[in-house]
């Protein structure tokens, strides 16, 4: 082996490491939801290629209501699952769509798209 | 695309509306629309929106309303019509289908497109294989191309020989011009997806595709531009257009494929949303007024004709007639409908014409609840996706580590042309591996199951149902409703020997007596001898016993109709049909003596029939190997010769409701996964606790709540037809599944070139992009199969 060889393999290691910690381990954005006049927490998740943000921070106990809004055509995030709350939504393409929910526990609950290749977090705080 | 245009003023005393406005398509329709809504006194502000095919109005509420609005549009030549509050499932349905529609075309025009660029493309690649440059370094890397090369050239050089006068260098920049043509309109989506996906630290498909056309395309335009640094390195400057083009192409086909047969899984759900009648013919004052659906209010009094779909539900008031209603219950015979029973809206009348009231309408309607249950269903999940699900979740991330992993082993280890190689392998990799038929495994086996059991009038609720369904190993029918048709009939009638009266004059005199009586037994003999086509004569005097029976005067005689008691009462012997009465109850049936004028004059039967398909259902669910049981709150007699007429050989009798759901407990705890065959309502308890609950309907009553599965007809064989489909379907779902992982997981290392070192076979990009392209149509293509599934 020569030492282009040696280049290439160092290269490859380092890429696959970055591919890994940029999909799996990099720190997504959070939010935490806004109460309204209503008492009703709310937030807008823009839909596009992923969720944003993908991170929700939500307070137990109290109705939420998850606003998407679907910036795309893309069929992969045609439709959003959160399997705990027996929610499965299609959301029209350049609408906003409301789902609404009240977590009586606390926990992370995750939120995909139909096929369940986006994934975005709810996270109820006790 | 736009975003939508949203009225940029508000004025703080207007309301605001947004009404779909449709027909237009251009923008003098939108401004004329547009203009019109402006002129309207009252109204502020108006934004009408082509794309979003809406306008979006504020106004006065104290000098116009919405409704004049929408007239207002109407009156352009467009149609529009007011939202209502919340979404309805129809609506959302229609949208749905909508969007798959316009998908489907989308995806079909730029697949053609860029699979006539791609023949191009390849038609003029084929001069710059065969070009000096590249014969110096070795075979095309590209064995799909090399063997296209081999077998085009000859033919090529005869038909088309300036193509090879050309100099390549001038080819190469052709090739570039018309592949970014295609990554720039065709395959647009690839790139900004997998983009705007990278930004929020997500992958999928688009992700895939986007890296491997984006690679290959950024070398070939090296290979382009600084021909002569390739050949420093010796590295041959090969082009890969053709294959960024074709690749392309082939993914699009893929896709709308995937996207033709994806909306083919909801079939059975869209033709029931079709079922939905526009308008009812409503009577105001002695006018019959055609109403749009909408505007039809509980207790309208509806008018139908002969070959009419009811457009609503209700209960009839005047007229009789036979409504079809096998499109919402499966069961084909029509049903007859007399003053006092319900009708469902979107079945159709048969025969007579009818005025019925409005009951239950828009989303409450029964067709509206099945839509809407149907709907969660085919969204639901099934237990088995789970794996899946996690699979899919790590999927691209994993395949691109792989993916590089593979340029460097190439790399390090290919002896000639070890860069191109390495490439041409890494872009296999990338574009083989496709996580889209794992996602669409069990999802489309779901939709295709539920919609199937829908056109059985099976509704199943979901993938769970379904999963659990399939598992069943013990069934538990209750007796009545179930297994019996639930209502009393007169079955057997023995006159005395040597009494003078015909049965059907004996059962007119009964049935004269009993028409006073509320007791159900009562009920049987008058309904059976209505049937029968007796006139019934007035009965005077009518006296109820408690336990016994009932007497009373009928046509000048006085009569007797009870047990061995009221005979004793009254001083009659029995004997002459004790030996009668004794086999009767044997039956299950209950026997009752008639005595006339102190004489005994017969003996009738009364019993709850069983189903006439019950024994054929009961022998079914023993073929497929289930454990069979009979629960019923009845006496042990009663439930042991209706057991013995269905051929159940098990039987659970005399148990109340709590015992009904300790039954259930005491065979799960057994080890056995129990379904519950019941009516939904008394039976609720017993349908929840078991695994599977089955709800059997009387066609008008969903009883969604307590059960897993609701049966439309009171067929007891769609028990078995429920689970054969349910085993069915997993089968699918475990088919699809393994083809889908199967496929990746002997696609991937082919494609990474496993084979090479002992076959010398590599797989071209292209041939990687044909098989990834139809992976996932094929998953759907077997879940379709659902469709035609003979389970009843």
């Amino acid at each position: 082996m020569n030492t282009l060889d040696w280049i290439v393999i160092l290269a490859g290691i380092a890429a696959i490491a970055w591919v890994n910690w940029y999909f799996f381990l990099a720190r997504r954005p959070a939010a935490s939801a806004t109460t309204g006049a209503s008492g009703t927490q709310e937030v807008t998740i823009t839909v596009q290629g992923g969720y944003a943000p993908a991170e929700v921070k939500v307070k137990r106990g109290v109705p939420v209501r998850l606003v998407f809004d679907r910036q795309e055509t893309s069929g992969c995030s045609e439709e959003v699952v959160i399997s705990d709350f027996g929610i499965r939504k299609f959301l029209p393409a350049f609408q906003k769509t409301a789902v609404e929910l009240t977590p009586k526990e606390a926990g992370t609950f995750d939120f995909t798209c139909g096929m369940s290749m986006l994934h975005g977090r709810l996270i109820v705080e006790a | 695309m736009a975003t939508p245009a949203t009225t940029a003023v508000e004025p703080a005393a207007g309301a605001k509306v947004d009404i779909p406005v449709q027909g237009m398509t251009c923008a003098a329709c939108q401004a004329s629309v547009q203009k019109a809504l402006q002129r309207q006194p009252g109204v502020l502000d108006a934004s009408v929106n082509l794309m979003m095919r809406n306008a979006a109005v504020t106004y006065d509420p104290a000098v116009t309303r919405p409704e004049a609005l929408v007239e207002a549009i109407r009156d352009t030549g467009y149609e529009a019509a007011l939202p209502r509050a919340g979404q309805t499932a129809f609506e959302e349905q229609e949208a749905r289908d909508r969007a798959q529609t316009e998908e489907f075309r989308d995806l079909r025009r730029k697949a053609v497109f860029s699979g006539i660029v791609g023949a191009i493309a390849m038609v003029v690649s084929m001069p710059l294989m065969t070009s000096g440059a590249h014969a110096l370094h070795g075979p095309v890397a590209d064995p799909f191309m090399r063997w296209a090369m081999e077998s085009m050239t000859p033919t090529l050089r005869a038909a088309l020989p300036w193509l090879y006068r050309i100099p390549p260098a001038f080819l190469s920049w052709g090739l570039l011009v018309l592949t970014l043509a295609v990554m720039a309109w065709a395959g647009r989506h690839f790139y900004t997806r997998a983009w705007s996906g990278f930004r929020h630290h997500s992958a999928d498909m688009n992700t895939l595709t986007a890296v491997g056309t984006g690679a290959a395309f950024l070398y070939s335009v090296l290979a382009t531009v600084a021909p002569g640094f390739f050949l420093a390195c010796g590295v041959a400057p090969d082009v890969y257009y053709e294959a960024v083009v074709i690749i392309i192409a082939l993914i699009l086909t893929g896709n709308a494929l995937e996207a033709r047969a994806k909306s083919r899984t909801s079939a059975a759900l869209r033709s029931l949303v079709a079922l939905q009648p526009r308008t009812a013919r409503v009577l105001r004052g002695d006018d019959e007024v055609d109403l749009p659906i909408e505007d039809v209010r509980g207790g309208d009094v509806v008018a139908v004709r002969p070959g009419e779909r009811v457009p609503v539900d209700g209960e009839v008031l005047s007229g009789t007639s036979a409504v079809d209603e096998s499109m919402l219950t499966g069961e084909s015979m029509p049903v007859e409908k007399k003053p006092g029973d319900r009708v469902i809206g979107a079945t159709i009348n048969r025969t007579g014409a009818f005025r019925y009231r409005a009951t239950t309408l828009g989303s409450d309607s029964v067709l509206a609840r099945i839509v809407q249950l149907m709907r969660d269903a085919q969204g639901s999940r099934a237990p088995i996706q789970k794996l899946a699900d996690r699979i899919s979740g790590i999927f691209v991330p994993v395949v691109i580590s792989i993916a590089i992993a593979t340029f460097v082993v190439w790399f390090v280890a290919a002896d000639g042309a070890p860069a191109v190689r390495a490439f041409a392998a890494a872009v296999a990799v990338l574009i083989i591996a496709c996580p889209c038929a794992m996602g669409l495994a069990v999802p489309t086996a779901v939709m295709v199951a539920t919609g199937r059991g829908a056109e059985l009038g099976i509704l199943i609720k979901g993938g769970e149902a379904l999963q659990r369904a399939g598992d069943v190993t013990t069934v538990l029918l209750d007796k009545t409703g179930t297994v019996t048709e639930g209502r009393p009939t007169v079955t057997d009638l023995v006159p005395a020997p040597g009494a003078s009266r015909t049965p059907d004059e004996l059962l007119g005199i009964v049935a004269a007596l009993e028409a006073s009586s509320e007791h159900p037994l009562a009920d049987a003999i008058v309904r059976h001898a209505k049937d029968r086509g007796i006139a019934l004569a007035p009965a005077e005097g009518f006296q109820s016993v408690t336990g016994q029976g009932a007497v009373g005067i009928v046509g000048g005689s006085f009569l007797a109709v009870g047990n061995e008691k009221l005979m004793a009462e009254y001083a009659v012997d029995p004997s002459p049909l004790r030996a009668d009465a004794e086999r009767l109850s044997g039956e299950g049936k209950t026997p009752v003596y008639v005595a006339i004028d102190g004489a005994l004059a017969g003996l009738l039967a009364v019993a709850d029939p069983i189903k006439p398909a019950a024994r054929e259902a009961v022998d079914r669910l023993k073929r497929m190997g289930l454990e069979v049981v009979l629960l019923t709150g009845d006496n042990r007699r009663t439930a042991e010769a209706v057991a013995r007429e269905a051929g159940i050989d098990r039987v659970v009798a005399e148990v109340l409701p709590e015992g009904k759901v300790a039954e259930v407990k005491r065979l799960q705890e057994q080890g056995k996964v129990v379904a519950m065959v019941g009516d939904g309502i008394n039976d609720a308890p017993a349908l929840a606790q078991a695994d599977l609950g089955l709800a059997i309907g009387t066609g008008t009553d969903i009883a969604v709540e307590a059960s897993d599965v609701t049966l439309m007809r009171g067929d007891p064989r769609s028990v078995a037809a429920a689970i054969a489909l349910s085993r069915r379907t997993m089968r699918t779902m475990k088919q699809n599944l393994f083809w889908a992982f199967i496929y990746n997981v002997i696609g991937i290392p082919v494609a990474a070139g496993v084979l090479y070192p002992v076959f010398g076979l590599l797989l071209s990009p292209i041939l990687a992009s044909a098989a990834m392209a139809f992976s996932s149509v094929s998953v759907v293509a077997n879940s379709l199969r659902l469709r035609s599934a003979r389970v009843a």
